[in-house]
């Protein structure tokens, strides 16, 4: 029998809160954090909406030192450890430094960093390239700057697979207790609400140009015109459930079970492979498709892909066979962010015992998913799945359950 | 239970030098070096203008023009060295479950030069910061979003088990295949395509690292620029290129009677939790790494044969390294040749790990150890075996191979020959 | 621009604006002879206030002169010399 993962601190930066309370309050009754963008001047731009974490302000927290070498996911990755690790009631120094590591998961690294530095090169020159620019806009930097932030040596990895990614590193760090590291911070926190991001975002074709903030990310519903990109997502602490115990921690849950599969190649006629990605996982948490309470959808907003999603859930938990929910509505699509952060809210589902709503959302008919809309849902939630879907094909799939 | 045994068999190079793998030995045994004047583009504004590239002609290696459109030249270059992998093992995909075909690829800067190139039509040269996305190219978002080259390679392959990119910056070669064997001993997949790619020879890059003076400014001599080891060293040469895989557990290649080019005996990787580019002098936690991966092996320093190098040719690198060989494999670490092969290719970040697990296979599959090149001078604080100038018969079986990173990322691999395996 | 005096609150100033300051370190005490490590910065810290200074001031300074073990009267001296030396070329 492996070792059991446990999550036992969360750090949460979201559209609609800054911390794990406000997060919840807001998530659990329907508040939504998607609005014009501040960040940039869009007018000019055919999508002008996103979800912007609130109130952010990195001085509040965080050096002049570290901030002049950070871009704004960073500095929210950096703070969200911060919080995890409290939440966790560990300070690092009660732990061997090697029997800590960081896997985090990121989609376009420090995008705005990086544009301003692309832009310093070709108006400016080379001359005028900032020195941080090397570290802080790849990928790995969340990673790295972490690691260096709390102390901690242990074996550590950073992953790229859209917005799979984000469960793919929290399956990384399952992986790592389970090799012994006692724990693991993990999670991710992504944004890339730049004009330069912008522009990928808009060619990737998958953006809503809808004008008002609760009409313009719309999965499962018949308006469904593509998603609101947003930024920020969770850092959470995975820790071995020896160290817990002996540490006496309050455990939010366990990663109790987790696969990937890609896509076949598009054309090629074969299944899209989200389906068997819930079969696995569930297997591989040796659960039955009836134990699972809740499943948080990946919700594309994208009419194809709402589709394959529910065949997916339908085919594995039956026609309107568990409550499905996507709270992503209210954040907007958080890329690698947007799985730590599901899962964080699904252990606070399990917590409360409550199911956040879908925001805004009528579902079509037409989807044969028992999709949580309008008002929370009450009830003992023991299990929930949470889904991950990548662009290009990525499928994660992670099953979290009450510890 | 018996621990599963993981092992290569299918090796596919696209490095500095030459196309395939067979053009990368010759390179390596021969001791050239494949350094130059950078061509691409003028190089004459940056402090370094030397690099390894390679002379690739994508169509000339059966990518069609609209992938060719559609890649970064990373992802073309890790789909070429995917398929020859492929090729090598001799597997045939068409009898596996592609649920339990999976890949890994390492990369540590993505798209940049597509970004690079893409950002100034976008943005009018670097004048409008609200850059105009009318001019975009539809897959600027497969540039943005690097696993899009995890994709490329699965569609080439067939897969459809589990895909991500490792990022950890200049040791994602070695953590991407150490990742790939975790996966199928973990029971995750029965295969792996794995490796790593990069191809970041662009102006934005080699503006980054002049920024930090860690690539060498000896523009005069290109072809000897590359000088780990040597005490006249000035920081490293960019490098580009891809080395790709096939990963599958030692009793199923046996049953189909693959030639088995090494198992991957331990792999570990640590952090120095120090600094986002400097290196603590003593070397402290990449030795961590070699003893992890030596443990997980089962082997004591003397059953290493040959220390392949992170060796980038930076002063604080090479020094650093030379102090993490002596303190995690003692006095062994005198009597065993070391060398870096990026004195010869360049250092290609993400993806050279990969490219040096390919370079160690092939000093096992040859027993002959590649040289460090330009190696004239020695450095008192680098008083280790290098292999210098020229290559070395050798018996090799068992191989470390080690990488160091932005990020503070230490890994190291122990990788075991065919006898090792077979037995 | 031939009369540039590189002082020391063009360092502070620089330092600020490319590296930030360590709150446990007071730029506006005597800081003078104190060694840059002493103030908190580092090798890279370092690296991107030369250029800086460079970009500012027109001129190229040689790796050597700011070093996390010189000190701002140092620093200051090296790039007054060179601004100097730039104008007596003119």
């Amino acid at each position: 029998m492996s070792a059991q993962a446990l999550v036992t601190g969360l750090g949460i930066a979201a559209p609609n809160g800054l911390g794990t309370d406000d997060f919840w309050s807001a998530t659990r009754s329907g508040k939504s954090g998607i609005g014009r963008i501040t960040r940039f001047d869009a007018s000019s731009y055919p999508a002008q909406l996103a979800g912007e974490v609130p109130g952010f302000q990195a001085e509040q927290y965080l050096s002049s030192q570290i901030r002049s070498q950070t871009d704004h996911m960073t500095r929210m990755a950096l703070v969200a450890s911060d919080w995890a690790l409290a939440d966790a009631g560990i300070t690092p120094e009660q732990f061997d430094a090697y029997d800590m590591g960081v896997v985090t998961a990121s989609s376009s690294g420090g995008f705005e960093f990086g544009q301003g530095e692309l832009q310093k090169l070709w108006s400016l020159g080379r001359r005028h390239v900032s020195a941080y620019q090397s570290f802080a806009w790849f990928y790995a930097v969340n990673s790295g700057q972490i690691s260096i932030r709390h102390g901690m040596k242990g074996p550590s990895g950073v992953v790229v697979s859209d917005q799979a990614g984000g469960l793919d590193a929290l399956a990384h760090a399952r992986r790592q207790i389970r090799g012994g590291t006692p724990v693991i911070v993990s999670g991710a926190v992504d944004a890339s609400i730049c004009p330069w991001g912008w522009a990928a975002q808009l060619a990737g074709g998958r953006v809503s140009t809808a004008e008002a903030p609760d009409r313009a990310f719309l999965p499962f519903d018949a308006e469904a015109c593509g998603h609101v990109p947003g930024e920020g997502g969770a850092i959470l602490v995975v820790e071995h459930a020896d160290s817990a115990k002996r540490r006496g921690a309050r455990a939010w849950g366990e990663l109790a079970g987790y696969a990937a599969t890609f896509d076949p190649k598009p054309g090629s006629g074969r299944e899209p492979a989200l389906h068997k990605a819930i079969e696995l996982a569930l297997a591989d948490a040796r659960s039955a498709p009836g134990d699972v309470d809740v499943v948080f959808a990946d919700a594309a907003a994208v009419p194809e892909l709402d589709r394959q999603e529910a065949d997916a859930i339908t085919a594995v938990f039956g026609p309107r066979g568990v409550p499905v929910t996507a709270p992503k509505t209210m954040t907007g699509r958080l890329y690698s962010g947007a799985g730590p952060l599901d899962v964080a809210a699904a252990l606070l589902s399990v917590r409360d015992g409550v199911i956040p709503p879908t925001a805004h959302v009528q579902q079509a008919p037409g989807y044969a998913i028992d999709l949580v809309t309008g008002q929370p849902r009450t009830g003992e939630v023991r299990t929930a799945l949470v889904l991950a879907r990548g662009h290009g094909g990525f499928n994660s799939a992670l099953l979290v359950r009450a510890a | 239970m018996a621990r599963s045994r993981v092992v290569i068999t299918g090796v596919g190079v696209t490095a500095p030098g030459g196309v395939g793998t067979k053009n990368f030995w010759g390179l390596l045994s021969e001791g050239r070096t494949a350094t130059r004047r950078i061509g691409s583009f003028d190089p004459s504004p940056f402090r370094s203008q030397v690099a390894a590239e390679i002379d690739f002609d994508p169509e000339l290696h059966g990518l069609s023009p609209q992938e060719i459109r559609r890649m970064d030249r990373a992802a073309q270059l890790a789909v070429v060295s995917a398929r020859e992998a492929v090729a090598d093992s001799g597997i045939d995909f068409a009898g596996t479950d592609p649920y339990r075909l999976g890949v890994t690829l390492g990369s540590a800067v993505g798209a940049t030069m597509g970004l690079d190139r893409e950002y100034r039509v976008v943005s009018d040269g670097g004048r409008k910061h609200l850059v105009d996305h009318a001019y975009a190219v539809p897959h600027l978002y497969d540039y943005l979003v690097p696993s899009s080259f995890t994709a490329e390679v699965a569609w080439a392959v067939g897969a459809q088990g589990p895909a991500t990119v490792v990022s950890t910056g200049c040791t994602s070669g070695l953590d991407s295949v150490g990742h790939a064997a975790e996966l199928i001993r973990e029971g995750a997949a029965d295969v792996m395509v794995t490796g790593a790619t990069d191809a970041p020879i662009s102006p934005i890059t080699l503006a980054c690292f002049d920024a930090i003076k860690a690539t060498t400014p000896r523009n005069d001599d290109p072809a000897h620029a590359s000088r780990p080891f040597d005490r006249t060293r000035s920081g490293f040469v960019l490098g580009e290129g891809a080395a790709m895989f096939v990963l599958e557990e030692l009793d199923s290649a046996r049953t189909r009677g693959a030639h088995i080019y090494a198992e991957i005996a331990g792999y570990a990787s640590r952090c120095n939790a120090f600094h986002m580019t400097g290196l603590r002098p003593d070397g402290t936690e990449m030795a961590e790494a070699i003893r992890q991966a030596l443990a997980q092996s089962r082997m004591n320093p003397e059953d290493i044969d040959y220390i392949n190098a992170h060796g980038s040719g930076t002063k604080q690198n090479d020094r650093h390294e030379t102090a993490a060989f002596k303190r995690s494999l003692g006095e062994h670490a005198h009597r065993t040749p070391v060398s870096s092969i990026k004195s010869m290719v360049g250092h290609s970040l993400g993806a050279i790990g990969s490219i040096e697990i390919a370079a160690s296979v092939l000093a096992i599959k040859h027993d002959v150890v590649p040289p460090t090149a330009n190696l004239h001078t020695p450095d008192p604080e680098c008083d280790l075996d290098y292999v210098p100038l020229t290559a070395r018969e050798w018996r090799t079986d068992a191989v470390l191979t080690v990488g160091s990173g932005f990020g503070g990322f230490q890994s190291a691999m122990v990788l075991a020959g065919p006898e090792g395996a077979g037995t | 621009m031939p009369d540039k005096v590189f002082t020391l609150d063009d360092l502070k100033r620089i330092l600020i604006a490319g590296a930030g300051a360590d709150e446990a370190v007071d730029l506006d005490g005597d800081i003078l002879q104190q060694r840059f490590d002493a103030l908190g910065y580092e090798s890279l810290a370092l690296l991107e206030t030369l250029s800086r200074i460079e970009n500012e001031f027109d001129i190229a300074l040689d790796d050597g002169v700011l070093t996390e073990e010189s000190t701002p009267a140092q620093l200051i001296d090296a790039v007054n010399a060179v601004l100097e030396a730039a104008r007596l070329a003119v």
